[in-house]
């Protein structure tokens, strides 16, 4: 284990975003679960319709900074900004509203609602934003044809392929044409071919639309998809493009 | 690169002419075009010299003669051995990676923030295969695989001796201080 202490060459920066503002963008964010510092002054600025991985071992703080860049956690110190508005400023109801409308989300397991069929749960954030139940639908059926699941619409998750019910989550990630999506190891769960599949629909299919993607993976087959990788390391965010400069300096 | 067996593959299939056999192999085998044209008239012109192969019909409508090459049974024979034996498994001992690795730390330098910078290298050159093989057909697409896999084990490799950097570093000073008790 890395002190802190021991690196200070690499300063927690994420220059990344030079004289551009960023769609998205944490500054000095820290954040401890009480006595553990999970992430120490993590900085990342991700511009419009970009794909930016961050990489990392397990327990090294990227999904804490990813919950705390889509306004899931609060940070102790530091800020985020999203489209230059303070999430910290912001009312709880707010901040769901704002994950609900311009946000979607990817998760490793256990997305979807077994209840509930591919369609519907494709759906779900349409309906929770009180869009009349035949037009999310229509919505859903279509995004479920742009990734081949035509046909299984009336399915449950339980009756889906890993890779079918991966395709539905990125779906419902897209229902509501947002301008953030954020994966957690969005094909951690699949076999290699599979989550190789689901990829390139994904990305092919945020990258035509203009969305930014903030892709937390321990995989470098999967970071490759991105246009450029940060790392966390015990709590604290490197660029190698900041390493080079310092090395250099 | 030797390209026999390549070549005598390509000319089973198909009797053809040196030209020919150039360009079904870039389009079959080489997407990236690494091999020249003269490198494969002379693999040709060692197979026949070796009985590989030999001339089936030679034309000359105007210019140069063309020479169109057939497998002999030797030639057969020989790519079948090769064909269906085992591949010898290349030990990819990462010796650059891990030379850099020790010299670095007896230089007292930061081995993290070599394989850092290491590993952007290997992510961005997997960016670029990632995107050949997003815009490839599926024969594109497993070539481009193989050299994912590699640099995917590379980047493990990196990871795993990035978290024992200290244990090498204990093990290099004991061989350095018994080195320095002996002279």
């Amino acid at each position: 284990m890395t002190s802190m202490e021991a690196s200070p060459a690499f300063v927690r920066a994420d220059e990344s975003c030079p004289g551009k503002r960023g769609l998205l963008r944490a500054s000095d964010v820290t954040k401890s679960f009480g006595p553990t510092v999970a992430l120490h002054g993590g900085e990342l600025c991700v511009s419009a319709g970009e794909i930016v991985a961050v990489m990392g071992p397990s327990g090294s703080g990227k999904s804490t900074l990813l919950h705390c860049l889509a306004g899931v956690l609060l940070p102790d110190q530091g800020l985020v900004e999203y489209d230059g508005q303070r999430l910290d400023a912001m009312s709880d109801a707010e901040r769901s509203r704002l994950r609900r409308t311009d946000f979607g989300f990817v998760y490793q397991f256990g997305q979807l609602v077994p209840e509930l069929t591919a369609v519907e749960n494709t759906a779900l954030p349409l309906l929770l934003e009180r869009r009349r139940r035949r037009e999310a639908v229509a919505v859903a059926q279509a995004w479920l044809e742009t990734f081949g699941l035509a046909g299984l619409e009336k399915r449950r998750p339980g009756e889906l392929s890993g890779g079918e019910a991966q395709r539905v989550a990125v779906a419902r990630a897209l229902v509501t044409d947002p301008r953030v999506i954020f994966a957690d190891e969005p094909t951690g769960s699949l076999d290699s071919a599979a989550g190789v599949a689901v990829l390139d629909e994904f990305t092919g299919a945020v990258r035509s639309r203009g969305v930014a993607v903030v892709l937390v993976t321990h995989d470098a087959r999967v970071a490759a998809y991105a246009e450029r990788t940060v790392l966390v390391r015990d709590g604290m965010v490197t660029s190698p493009d900041t390493a080079r400069t310092v090395r250099a300096s | 690169m030797s390209l026999k067996f390549e070549l005598l593959g390509l000319i089973r299939d198909r009797a053809s002419h040196g030209y020919e056999v150039k360009t079904r192999y870039d389009e079959l085998l080489d997407p990236t075009r690494l091999v020249q044209a003269p490198q494969v008239y002379s693999t040709l012109k060692r197979l026949e010299r070796d009985g590989l192969v030999r001339v089936a019909q030679v034309d000359q409508e105007s210019g140069p003669e063309r020479r169109t090459f057939e497998i002999t049974g030797e030639g057969e024979r020989e790519l079948d051995e090769w064909l269906w034996g085992p591949v010898e498994p290349e030990p990819r001992l990462h010796t650059v990676l891990y030379t850099k690795v020790v010299l670095a730390l007896l230089a007292g330098r930061s081995v993290e923030q070599m394989l850092d910078v290491q590993r952007e290298a290997h992510l961005g050159r997997m960016r670029e295969l990632t995107g050949l093989r997003q815009s490839g057909d599926t024969a594109r697409a497993v070539l481009a695989e193989y050299a994912l896999f590699h640099l995917e084990a590379d980047l493990r490799w990196l990871e795993f001796t990035a978290a024992r950097v200290d244990d090498i570093q204990v093990e290099l000073n004991r061989h350095v201080n018994s080195a320095r008790r002996l002279s």
